[in-house]
């Protein structure tokens, strides 16, 4: 391993990182311009012709469920909203009493989306670089695990809307992944160089990448559970419970059994590293109350009288303490696993 | 356990009069229930929070002691109610008991139940197929043979009747789901056997001196209360070289880079000796074992003569790292034989020695590039060694040294080679040399190996019965043609797309009907 980091990657990863920061804030703003004029016209739309039968089929809410159509294959947020809002009389192009919006509105969504896969691709390739930089896997410290957890959660989303209607999310991820990588440069931001000896181990690679995917996943579902508790009843741009309880449910069963296997992982290392498998350091500690409590939301869905809000709270409780391990871990407690290098 | 449960009214109607049998019934149904779990889980979890608060015996012995000495009333209270001790504290296990105990009281009944399941038989096709959650009119001539060998195909279970066929599939979803649970309890009885059959000790070596695997050996050593002294593993080993290397510039200057020590390892006594390098990250086994290297730290060799003129003491002392940056280090070296007074000295090493502008003296970097030995403290007198209690290697007390006659406060420091007279013909120290220390944990845990399976074995069941879901598909063949319909009695939306697979597959035959649905 190199002792000395080249300079010159080390900066191209720095730089990297504020042009994906910029992209991210340009995607949000399209995702919000999305959300606020896109969705709402095709919910005014349905409102509409209620008794059309094609309501019945609401835009986003239809998450893969083909509701009665078999044969109709899953289709994807931007095209499904076109369909139901031609279905009900209401061509986007012209749109009922001249509340819609225009066109270019229209496609602010699959714009944003397209900024966000750019941003993404900065975000890696500046961790990358850092890596390549100090010839080592780029995840040695804080600034390393922030920047890499919000690539995991703009990844996370980028790749579950691919698969299921949930552009609506995009605001609430870019923005988190912006602010993440904000407060990742200016407040965390070491130079780079190589890592404290006992993260050389291949395990690094194991452990902390299983950690940081599962918690991206995880940032989804938070994300679903924060707008679920603040969301009005009113409010029709925004998705319905139903969608934010079923997209956080399914990140969630994703990223519970990739947690189980990084805590495993860790473990393995602890039993390479540290001499014990299992300690009861601070950040084991969380890991394990984090465990426990995404677990307990896996039970609460599955216990009548917890489903619902109940359940949301559990998960955001579990989300809660997922941050604090990552953030109020290392600052706070002393422990094995202060490898967070803070900049003094 | 994630499947959906009705409400457990058994749990909510307490018994209105009825005897300690109907008591004790209801106290099981009640700590066996969905609901019950769930809040232990919880408590669980809220139970574990002070253990990362206060610091906690076994994992930061230092701060516990610290904690006691600087707030001893509050200290004696939370130690009251084992907030030093979370993880071993009585209450911690009341929980974890109890959980586990509903935990079997919820999957004896449930793997009973899934393995009557395992043998039954799908269930008859509805009358109205078209009321079902998934539902399709099929087309072409369909028979009822053809239609359950093309379930068959699909790995559905199928029967079939006059007129319907009936498949049904993802039985894995409850095994997993059993199989999970058992793995947890699995992982719990690794944990208790590795405490009660497993040990830990901890020694420092310096170099050139050896370590033999028997208690009298360690400098700590802490037992399961099951192991018995003789079935220590007997290996032994010398270090013969300690290695570190530090980063020499830039904003890092300083952090380690890498350290490994070379053993002269025997395996058994008698054995031939084999080299090998003990790294971070690369425990030394033997026989399952293991020997770690967890720290390290310098020891500078002094020869001290006494005011009698005999050599009182000739070799290495451990130095605690005061300053982890630098390794600026401190020691303590005490004489009981040193005539006529005793001698106990503190020095400070400096691994790369310069003198700051005050006057005194710090260390710059970790490496050894220009070690000094300061002497900062050197008295004559009693060192209460006597009395029988166990004194620290690394300090005097306080209440000692102050009996003690000061000989000299702050000397210059010496370098390797160089002698410092003590004042009033005390005796003289001579600094020698440099040597480096690595301090070693040594562990034999006998449940490691069942730990990971079990874990392992949960993980893999664990996704089986997250991603698996029950599903039953049925067919009806009748005057007015062929139709399907289909249900999934676990929760997540889009068994649709399934069911469209399903039905081309019903169609066309299931390898173009999954190249058609693909
Ligand atoms: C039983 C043992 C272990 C458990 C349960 C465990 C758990 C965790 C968890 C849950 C995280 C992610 C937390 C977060 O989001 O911040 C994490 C991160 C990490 N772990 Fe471990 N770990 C264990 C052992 C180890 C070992 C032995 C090492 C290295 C010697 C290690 C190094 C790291 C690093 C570098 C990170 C990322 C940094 C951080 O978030 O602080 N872990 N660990």
């Amino acid at each position: 391993m190199p002792a000395e980091a080249d300079p010159t990657l080390a900066a191209l990863s720095d730089q990297l990182i504020l042009v994906a920061v910029l992209f991210y804030v340009v995607a949000m703003l399209g995702y919000a311009l999305d959300l606020a004029f896109g969705r709402s016209s095709t919910r005014s739309s349905e409102a509409a012709a209620p008794a059309e039968e094609a309501a019945a089929v609401p835009a986003g809410a239809a998450l893969a469920t083909v509701g009665g159509g078999v044969t109709t294959a899953p289709e994807k947020d931007g095209d499904a909203g076109a369909a139901v809002t031609g279905d009900a009389g209401t061509g986007t192009d012209a749109p009922a009493g001249g509340r819609g919006p225009s066109p270019w509105v229209l496609r602010a969504g699959p714009a944003a989306v397209v900024l966000s896969w750019i941003g993404f691709a900065l975000n890696l390739g500046s961790l990358l670089t850092r890596g390549l930089a100090a010839g080592r896997w780029p995840w040695g410290n804080m600034y390393e695990f922030v920047v890499a957890m919000c690539l995991a959660a703009m990844g996370a989303f980028l790749l579950m809307q691919l698969r299921y209607p949930i552009r609506f999310l995009g605001a609430f991820v870019s923005a988190a992944a912006a602010l993440g990588l904000g407060f990742a440069v200016h407040s965390l931001h070491v130079e780079t160089g190589p890592a404290m000896v006992a993260l050389n181990s291949y395990w690094i690679a194991i452990h902390v990448s299983a950690a940081i995917i599962a918690s991206g996943l995880f940032i989804v579902a938070g994300a679903c559970g924060v707008i679920y508790l603040i969301r009005h009843d009113a409010a029709a741009h925004l998705p319905t419970r139903e969608e934010l309880e079923r997209v956080a449910h399914r990140a969630i069963v994703i990223g519970f059994p990739i947690w189980t296997f990084a805590v495993i992982a860790g473990a393995l290392w602890a039993d390479k590293a540290w001499g014990r498998y299992w300690g009861w350091d601070p950040k084991e500690v969380w890991a394990f109350i984090t465990w426990v409590v995404y677990a307990g939301y896996l039970h609460a869905r599955a216990t009548a009288g917890w489903k619902g809000k109940a359940a949301m709270a559990v998960q955001l409780v579990a989300f809660a303490s997922l941050l604090f391990n990552l953030i109020g871990v290392n600052i706070f407690f002393e422990g094995l696993h202060s490898y967070a290098e803070l900049p003094g | 356990m994630t499947v959906t449960e009705t409400p457990d009214t058994t749990a909510e109607a307490r018994p209105a009069k009825l005897g300690a049998v109907g008591w004790a019934r209801w106290f099981w149904r009640t700590l066996t229930s969905m609901r019950t779990a769930l809040i232990l889980l919880f408590l669980f979890a809220l139970a574990s929070v002070p253990g990362s608060i206060w610091p906690q015996r076994g994992v930061s012995d230092a701060k516990v002691a610290q904690y006691h000495t600087d707030s001893p009333a509050l200290a004696e209270w939370l130690d009251r109610l084992w907030l030093f001790d979370v993880f071993k504290a009585p209450w911690f296990a009341a929980i974890y008991l109890l959980l586990f105990i509903s935990l079997i009281g919820c999957v004896l009944p449930r793997t009973a139940a899934h393995l009557r399941e395992l043998r039954r038989k799908p269930p008859a096709a509805p009358r109205n197929l078209s009321r079902l959650p998934q539902h399709a009119v099929l087309d072409g001539d369909l028979t009822v043979e053809e239609a359950a060998r093309r379930l068959r195909k699909l790995r559905f279970r199928v029967i079939t009747g006059p007129g319907w066929a009936a498949g049904e599939k993802g039985y894995l979803r409850e095994s997993g789901n059993l199989l999970f649970h058992v793995a947890l309890l699995g992982l719990l009885i690794s944990v208790g056997v590795g405490s009660l059959y497993g040990y830990r000790g901890n020694v420092l070596v310096v170099e050139g001196d050896g370590f033999a695997n028997t208690v009298a050996a360690y400098d700590r050593y802490m037992p399961g209360t099951q192991v018995n002294a003789e079935s220590l593993e007997p290996f032994s080993f010398t270090l013969e070289d300690f290695q570190a290397t530090y980063i020499a510039r830039g904003e890092k200057r300083g952090q380690a880079l890498d350290y490994s020590a070379r053993l002269a390892v025997s395996d058994r006594p008698g054995a031939a000796e084999r080299t090998y390098e003990l790294k971070v990250n690369e425990p030394l086994d033997v026989n399952g074992t293991l020997t770690y290297l967890i720290d390290h730290g310098y020891a500078p060799t002094f020869k001290i003569t006494d005011g009698s003129g005999q050599v009182a003491f000739e070799g290495a002392v451990p130095c605690l790292v005061v300053q982890p940056a630098t390794f600026a280090s401190e020691c303590v070296i005490k004489i009981p034989d040193a005539r006529p007074r005793q001698l106990g000295l503190m020095i400070a090493f400096l691994p790369s020695a310069v003198p700051t502008q005050d006057g005194e003296w710090t260390s710059v970097f970790p490496g050894a590039a220009n070690p000094a030995a300061q002497v900062y403290g050197a008295f004559a007198g009693d060192l209460g060694m006597k009395d029988g209690r166990p004194q620290s290697v690394y300090e005097i007390p306080a209440e000692i040294l102050k009996k003690m006659t000061p000989l000299v406060m702050k000397a210059d420091p010496l370098e390797v080679g160089r002698k410092l007279d003590l004042p009033g013909g005390a005796g003289s120290i001579e600094f020698t040399g440099v040597k480096e220390w690595m301090a070693l944990q040594i562990t034999h845990d006998p449940g490691r190996m069942p730990a990971l399976l079990s874990a392992a074995l949960a993980t893999v069941a664990l996704v089986f019965s997250l991603t698996i879901r029950r599903r039953r598909v049925w067919v009806r063949i009748g005057d007015g043609g062929a139709e399907a319909g289909g249900l999934t009695r676990a929760e997540g939306g889009d068994f649709g797309e399934e069911f469209a697979r399903v039905v081309a597959a019903l169609n066309h035959g299931p390898n173009d009907g999954a190249k058609n649905a693909r």
